[in-house]
């Protein structure tokens, strides 16, 4: 069976696994029904636990699914503290469901793969050397992909019954009262692990700063925790993100930064009270700098700012030029501490943020989205999760959710090196075509056809040349050849699904 | 022409490519590394021979090391390589630039 952007599922898989392939980017307006978890009653009195091993003894059993944040990111001590002991117990057959997998967890999951501990994986990416292992078929059982809002949908469904949640926090109380803004290893927003706090089973806290009773503000709740366990940390704030996110100074992406600029101020969303989510990435942080500007020119006003935060967007808030960001994420200590200082920067769930099976999610409400891409074909479909030799070494993330913005953007340039970003078949369909409005590329920009409105509106604008995608991909392989087709054998190691849980594509094993 | 003492030419910045030519007995031998040698890997090496044969070199033990580099420049660090190997530099052979 295919997908409806054209991909070859494999139909055991398919039926094993009781999927749909992917059909359309309209949600539509379902009843769903939800899950609850189940309660083991206390008084909350008998919370501390003194030792991580005494908790895994107490909550994991073979076969459970366990979950873990990705908040500190690559300065997390937590994940690698819980395993190694969940490892050491000899527990096997475990489902492993973090909100994603950072590079500092690599070498633990592939030696818990190894140890029969970690049979299944669900994870919004992963990178180095676990994409490898992964794409080398080092995992029986294909990994599957979600984007944050589809994780969310997930556990409100039940399709993803987390069991244990090992939830690491810079503060909490005796009886679980935690947030991320107040302590050593701070990141500001929890918005991940909210969903795990809300839906799992047991509830696990683990922190290095035990606070009095009551904690506030408590973004995780006692009514939610089951144990609170002291580490000796909880993580390294150097490594959770920089101070502040610098803006690039390399001229492609400046380039490219001033032409999504020139998109997005032209069209017919750039005014009083419209919204925006940009990425991480350099171009997309270098537009918050020429927007501001052109906010200031044309005396427009941000009614919200969404997404990973960083500190170019909360120092719009602090200038009033965005009246309120909406965080799931920090990527900076700014953005962490605007947070805790500033009222209007509003701590949210991955719920809030992007699921799609909601009463009215944020990213419904996005004007303008700005999203970056490994590679995006003639047909607009984008690819963010595998390399130029086909293995697994990205994240979903927001991508699909942001995506259906109103007015979603591509900033992407036309060559990394020797490898075309715009090319005639993405690797892996990851954010459906259907879905993208417009790519800008150092050289120009392409409108999605089925646009028509944008195509006028962005048709004549002085340095700010409008191609055919066809032709920027003509342009690519120009300048840097026709790349021989990747191998792959008929193995599927990933499935990706569409953030309403059908399956858009797959990832096979290399061939190497 | 001959190789006469090993010689290298190119950087290991992104986009370039960096050779190293020493001599052989007879034959053109290739070791490449690349991250994109699996595309482009029998393209960059296709590049490389030609290159040398252009030049008439017919014995070169050839290491390349490269960073995404595009043909054009792949070929100017093939040439600039072969000529300080060649001990040539003074009277490139301009016939075949």
């Amino acid at each position: 069976m295919k997908s409806k952007v054209n991909r070859e599922l494999p139909d055991d898989l398919m039926k094993k696994l009781d999927y749909k392939p992917f059909e359309t980017t309209e949600i539509g307006n379902p009843d769903v029904q939800r899950v609850a978890p189940k309660v083991h009653v206390s008084t909350g009195d008998d919370k501390i636990v003194s030792s991580i091993k005494q908790v895994v003894a107490d909550t994991v059993k073979d076969g459970m699914t366990i979950s873990f944040h990705h908040h500190f990111r690559n300065g997390d001590f937590v994940f690698n503290q819980v395993m190694r002991v969940i490892i050491d117990a000899g527990i096997k057959n475990l489902t492993l469901a973090p909100s994603s997998l950072t590079g500092v967890m690599n070498d633990m999951v592939i030696e818990a793969i190894k140890a029969g501990t970690i049979t299944n994986i669900t994870s919004s990416g992963m990178r180095g050397s676990l994409g490898d292992f992964v794409s080398h078929g080092g995992l029986k059982n294909p990994v599957i992909f979600r984007s944050h809002g589809n994780r969310a949908r997930a556990i409100e469904h039940g399709d993803i019954k987390i069991d244990v949640a090992f939830l690491g926090v810079p503060n909490a109380d005796r009886l679980g009262n935690a947030n991320g803004m107040e302590g050593n290893a701070v990141f500001g927003s929890l918005g991940y692990a909210l969903m795990d706090a809300q839906y799992a089973d047991k509830v696990v806290l683990l922190t290095d700063n035990i606070v009095d009773y009551p904690n506030t503000p408590a973004s995780i709740k006692q009514t939610q925790v089951d144990y609170v366990v002291k580490v000796d940390k909880v993580g390294d704030p150097d490594k959770i993100g920089s101070g502040a996110t610098r803006f690039t100074k390399d001229p492609k992406e400046l380039k490219i930064a001033s032409m999504v600029n020139d998109v997005i101020t032209h069209s017919p969303y750039f005014k009083d009270g419209f919204s925006f989510q940009t990425g991480s990435g350099g171009a997309a942080l270098a537009v918050t700098r020429y927007l501001r500007q052109a906010m200031i020119d044309n005396q427009i006003k941000a009614s919200f700012a969404l997404g990973g935060i960083t500190k170019p967007t909360t120092d719009l808030l602090n200038e009033g030029l965005v009246k309120k960001v909406m965080d799931v994420q920090d990527f900076d200590k700014g953005a962490a501490d605007s947070m805790h200082t500033s009222g209007n920067q509003q701590e949210i769930d991955a719920s809030w943020y992007a699921d799609p099976d909601n009463k009215g999610a944020m990213v419904d409400q996005l004007d303008v989205v700005i999203l970056s891409a490994l590679e995006i074909d003639t047909k607009f479909n984008v690819n963010v999760m595998t390399g130029s030799d086909g293995v697994i070494r990205g994240a979903i993330g927001g991508h699909q959710d942001a995506a259906t913005g109103k007015l979603t953007i591509i900033s992407a340039p036309l060559v990394r090196g020797r490898i075309a970003t715009v090319v005639p078949d993405v690797t892996t369909v990851v954010t459906p075509g259907d879905s993208v409005d417009v790519l800008v590329t150092e050289f120009g920009i392409a409108i999605n056809p089925k646009r028509t409105d944008l195509i006028s509106a962005l048709g004549n604008i002085p340095g700010l040349p409008v191609y055919k995608i066809e032709d920027l991909q003509k342009m690519a392989e120009k300048r840097v050849g026709k790349p021989k087709p990747l191998e792959f054998t008929d193995r599927t190691v990933a499935l990706i699904e569409y953030r309403d849980g059908s399956i858009i594509d797959t990832v096979k094993e290399v061939k190497d | 022409m001959e190789i006469k003492k090993t010689a290298i030419a190119g950087t290991l910045e992104s986009s370039d490519i960096q050779l190293t030519i020493s001599r052989a007995d007879s034959g053109i031998t290739i070791d490449l590394q690349s991250d994109v040698k699996k595309v482009f890997g029998d393209q960059i090496e296709a590049v490389i021979k030609e290159t040398l044969k252009s030049l008439d070199v017919t014995a070169a033990k050839v290491k390349a090391v490269d960073k995404g580099a595009l043909d054009c420049v792949i070929k100017a660090r093939t040439v600039a390589a072969v000529q300080r190997a060649a001990e040539t530099t003074d009277t490139p052979a301009w016939e075949v630039l």
